[in-house]
């Protein structure tokens, strides 16, 4: 005889358990935890470089660099003054998971971290499915992509707090519509902080960090 | 693709819960997949399918239910149904809802022996 069994649990039940967990450890240090997200190349690593060199002196920030194969991106950050820093080479996973935090936040002496930046593999769609304790997604496009990306990859951008726009520099070389993609992108999710910048040209980039520099105090209660 | 992982998910959870419920043979596992969840199904049905061959899961009926977006508008109180991820009330067009479906990536039932 068929039995059939009422299972109702989460798939990923094992994933959200140790985000909630490591969720619990950086909030009882009141560590603002930011996970970044974007295409492969949207600029990550490179905001990641200018936040270091800006805010080095007033804030102590922790990153984690995820890719598939390189510690490239781990290697840059420690060259732009990043003093705790440590990447994760997924072996071909297109994303981080919590297993993964947890692993490197173990080896980490974190009683002096403000923020712990984590840069995912650049990926739009895994990504998103998985928590890894963040108090926030932070989703980035640059203006060489299309600016129908928000339509295309709903699910990062409804789950995302802010959408920062790189390469402002570059508008006006292709079709991108700026205000298009906030557009689009506050459809699937109204209350999206956007803010837009270029790396390059370093402007813009003040806005990133006040609104840093915000962030970090409310999670210390300031 | 993160289906692959997922299917790997699935694959302990139903193993874990059809060893405590002695069953012996897996026929069919339930899931319900929410349209927020970026998963995509039949991705998923591929990557189940992958990584089962040659094992006791392989030909595992897999039955998908779709869960589409719902939830209520908080300006003007109507049910609603978010279609194309557009989040804007249908009835009276503002943008705060509150969403109660369309995260779901669960494993509803296995079906055995
Ligand atoms: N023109 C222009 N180029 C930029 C800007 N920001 C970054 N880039 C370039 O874009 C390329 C990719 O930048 P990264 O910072 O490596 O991007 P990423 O998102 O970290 O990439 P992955 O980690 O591979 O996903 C590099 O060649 C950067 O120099 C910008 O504001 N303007
Ligand atoms: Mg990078
Ligand atoms: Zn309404």
């Amino acid at each position: 005889m068929n039995k059939r069994i009422t299972v109702e649990k989460k798939v990923l039940s094992e994933n959200d358990r140790l985000a909630a967990e490591i969720r619990r450890k950086l909030s009882e240090k009141r560590i603002l935890a930011l996970n970044l997200v974007s295409s492969p190349g949207s600029g990550k690593t490179s905001l990641l470089e200018k936040t270091l060199k800006a805010l080095n002196s007033e804030l102590n920030m922790a990153l984690i660099a995820g890719d598939v194969q390189t510690e490239n991106d781990a290697d840059r950050l420690k060259k732009a003054g990043g003093k705790i820093v440590r990447p994760i080479v997924t072996g071909g996973a297109c994303h981080l998971d919590a297993k993964m935090i947890t692993g490197v936040l173990e080896e980490l002496d974190l009683d002096e971290v403000d923020i712990l930046f984590i840069e995912n593999v650049g990926n739009l769609v895994c990504p998103s499915s998985y928590d890894l304790g963040e108090d926030m997604k932070v989703v980035l496009i640059s203006t060489t992509e299309g600016d129908d990306k928000p339509l295309k990859y709903p699910s990062m951008f409804r789950r995302s707090s802010v959408l920062v726009i790189n390469k402002t520099d570059l508008l006006g070389l292709s079709d991108f519509d700026i205000e298009q993609v906030k557009n689009n992108a506050r459809m699937i999710n109204a209350d999206l902080i956007v803010i837009e910048l270029s790396c390059l040209k370093e402007t813009g980039l003040e806005t990133w960090y006040e609104w840093l520099r915000e962030r970090t105090a409310a999670k210390k209660g300031r | 693709m993160h289906e692959l992982s997922i299917a790997m998910e699935i694959i302990a959870i139903v193993e874990e819960e059809s060893a405590k419920r002695n069953l012996e043979r897996v026929e069919e596992i339930g899931l319900k997949i929410g349209a927020l969840t970026g998963v995509d199904p039949e991705a998923l049905r591929f990557a189940f399918e992958a990584s089962t061959a040659d094992t006791p899961l392989a030909g595992v009926r897999i039955n998908i239910e779709n869960i589409p977006v719902r939830g209520r508008c908080l300006s003007c109180g109507k049910a609603i149904e978010v279609k194309e991820f557009i989040f804007i009330c249908p009835y009276c067009g503002a943008g705060d809802l509150e969403i109660n479906r369309g995260e779901e990536l669960d494993i509803a039932y296995i079906v055995g022996l």
